[in-house]
């Protein structure tokens, strides 16, 4: 909530505004010009697109309370919808994406109708439903991916104003505006007039009704905003990193890793999505170079394999261990003591 | 006490104003109606009886006070006028409306507030978002969206608002704390600040002054009748506190086994033996005598 009681006017160049700023003109202008093929395709592309899931389900499970289980299948339906559009009716690109997440949205808000009457845990197991079921729906016709022999079909290249985003770097860039202008909109969203709403219902459901939150209201829209966001996530995922799209790739384990990114970066918070992503995404590639260099066929890959997931199993437990609201909190714990030692407290 | 910095004048029109808005049509009989009349009410769990053939009224402006011992069912009165719960039988009179079953979403427009004998705050919140989240039902349902002028407009009159109930209740050094980082105590009237910035006209209490200290429990009776007699509103008080009771309200409810017992000023209510035996226990008189 925007309340002017809140905060006293802060100057326009906060430090936190600074490090963002540099971040952006780090990411837009640096990493095109600079970074290695393999980062941008292994490493920032599937960053970028997982990012923004976790970003979507961090808006429904985060601030919302809503649990979910089926974010993979919201993704699904944002790439099938954008293949499908891009296949029968050749819209142009923002509305390509427009309209894939508007229908995500109306699959998040058809799966989301048992958020009315069931919580935490209960509704966690009937979300799986919209798993399963799309998973299965994506298998079992085969106009969905266009009567494709083998099931995968291959993205085609996006376009738009004669710019085709076929390039590397251009993946990339377009990868990169969209989870910024996304970010942007959510981070107003949170801290808008739809925070209390929001927060309100995920900490006291009988409270919020009693003083007239419209509770049903804001859990649909939740799922609707979350599932359109994740639904881009997917286009993202298909189009900018695999550029295939099988129902395969957005399977329960995918939904599980972005519900860990969502809680392991840190539940309500924006930038959470970003360090979780970070630890699921890059730190097991960080691993498998580093222990390919460390072990260098002293060990088979299927050991090496198991002992990354060990140490990725082990780090994870550890973070949990020691800040249960996530990387978000110790990113926090951090620059207070920067501050501190820098004398600006 | 630092209360009563709302001036009357500032205070009076607004109410005015907001309440013919949500009630645009109020006969001028309507004055001399009750706030609320429940007749009949019964509520059973299973094969306990919680509430039985509970009637009663609280008239405009004044302190309605429910007492009883634990399990008479006090706190499934507010549920049911509350419309948490659904009473087998019997009609609620609200605002002009014959309820069998009040919707709890439309408690705020009917100008009912309330708050939890166990804090129901948003822990999640400001001070300051805690108090403004009782304005959210008057919010058109665009205005989530970020980006209006008029969402922006809608931010700052809640603002001004919730400034000045701050004001009032002496929390404005709190506002942008998160209201989880605060004592019980005061914890209690940011759920009162939450209730009254709807300017209800009917407020309903549910145990205030539980878990309160000496010194709380005398600032949140103050709260109350400073409440009442600047807003003019009426108040049912659930409350334990016997002696705070006597002291506050106009007119007494007694239940014992979800029946009233007894019911009149707190002079009358103090004196019936029927009360002093089930309230009190049956040697207690003279302790009431002293009370």
């Amino acid at each position: 909530m925007s309340l002017a009681v809140e905060a006293p006017a802060r100057p326009l160049l906060t430090g936190q505004r600074l490090a963002i700023l540099a971040l952006l003109a780090l990411a837009f202008l640096g990493v095109p010009a600079f970074a290695s093929p393999w980062t941008i395709e292994a490493i920032l592309l599937p960053f970028l697109a997982l990012s923004l899931a976790g970003l979507g389900l961090n808006l429904l499970t985060g601030y919302a309370g809503q649990v979910s289980l089926g974010s993979a299948a919201f993704m699904a339906v944002g790439a099938y919808a954008a293949f499908n559009i891009q296949l029968r009716l050749g819209l142009p690109l923002p509305l390509t994406f427009l309209f894939a997440s508007t229908t995500a949205a109306a699959v998040g808000v058809i799966f989301g109708l048992p958020s009315l009457r069931l919580k935490g845990f209960y509704l966690a197991v009937s979300t799986l439903a919209a798993q399963f079921f799309l998973q299965w729906l994506f298998n079992k016709f085969g106009w969905f991916s266009n009567y494709s022999a083998s099931g995968v079909i291959s993205a085609p290249v996006l376009g738009f104003a004669g710019i085709t985003f076929d390039s590397r770097e251009s993946r990339y860039l377009l990868a990169l505006t969209t989870v910024t202008l996304i970010t942007i909109f959510v981070h107003r969203l949170v801290n808008g007039p739809a925070r209390i709403n929001l927060i309100a219902v995920r900490d006291n459901e009988t409270a919020a009704k009693v003083i007239g939150v419209p509770v049903l209201r804001t859990k649909l829209a939740a799922f609707a905003l979350s599932s359109a966001i994740i639904g881009i996530a997917g286009v993202l995922w298909s189009f900018t990193y695999l550029r295939t799209i099988e129902p395969e790739g957005f399977n329960l384990d995918r939904s599980f890793q972005i519900l860990f990114i969502a809680i392991i970066g840190g539940l309500a918070t924006l930038r959470g999505a970003f360090l979780g992503a970070g630890l699921i995404v890059v730190f097991p590639l960080l691993l498998s170079r580093g222990s390919a260099w460390i072990f260098d066929g002293g060990l088979d890959a299927g050991s090496v394999q198991l002992t990354q997931r060990i140490v990725l199993g082990a780090t994870i437990v550890t973070f949990l261990i020691l800040e249960p609201n996530g990387l978000s909190s110790i990113l926090d714990r951090v620059t207070a003591r920067v501050r501190s030692l820098m004398g600006r407290t | 006490m630092t209360g009563l910095a709302l001036s009357e004048p500032a205070l009076q029109p607004e109410r005015r104003s907001f309440a013919s808005r949500i009630a645009p049509v109020t006969p001028v009989t309507a004055s001399a109606a009750p706030a609320l009349q429940l007749s009949g009410i019964s509520l059973a769990f299973g094969g306990i009886r919680a509430l039985k053939d509970v009637s009663f009224d609280v008239r405009p402006g004044e302190i309605r006070a429910v007492i009883g011992p634990n399990g008479a069912g006090k706190s499934s009165l507010v549920n049911v006028i509350s419309g948490l719960y659904r009473a087998d039988t019997g009609r609620i009179v609200l605002g002009g409306e014959s309820f069998a079953h009040v919707p709890p979403g439309r408690l705020p427009g009917l100008g009912v507030a309330r708050t939890f004998q166990n804090l129901a705050l948003f822990p999640g919140l400001s001070v300051a978002e805690n108090i403004a989240s009782g304005l959210v039902f008057r919010r058109p349902a665009f205005a989530w969206l970020p980006f209006l002028p008029a969402s922006r407009r809608e931010g700052r009159a809640t603002a001004i608002r919730v400034r000045e109930i701050a004001a009032f209740l002496g929390l404005e050094a709190h506002l942008p704390r998160l209201v989880s980082t605060l004592p019980f105590g005061l914890q209690k009237q940011v759920e009162l600040a939450r209730a009254m910035i709807a300017d209800p006209r009917l407020l309903l209490l549910d145990e205030p002054m539980a878990g309160l200290t000496g010194t709380e429990k005398a600032a949140m009776a103050a709260h109350i009748r400073a409440i009442r007699d600047r807003l003019g509103l009426s108040v049912i008080l659930i409350e334990h506190d016997i002696g705070v009771v006597m002291g506050l309200s106009d007119r007494i409810v007694v239940l014992d086994h979800g029946e009233v017992i007894a019911d009149g000023r707190p002079d009358e209510v103090r004196r019936d033996p029927e009360v002093i035996r089930a309230y009190l226990g049956p040697d207690a008189a003279p302790l009431a005598g002293a009370a």
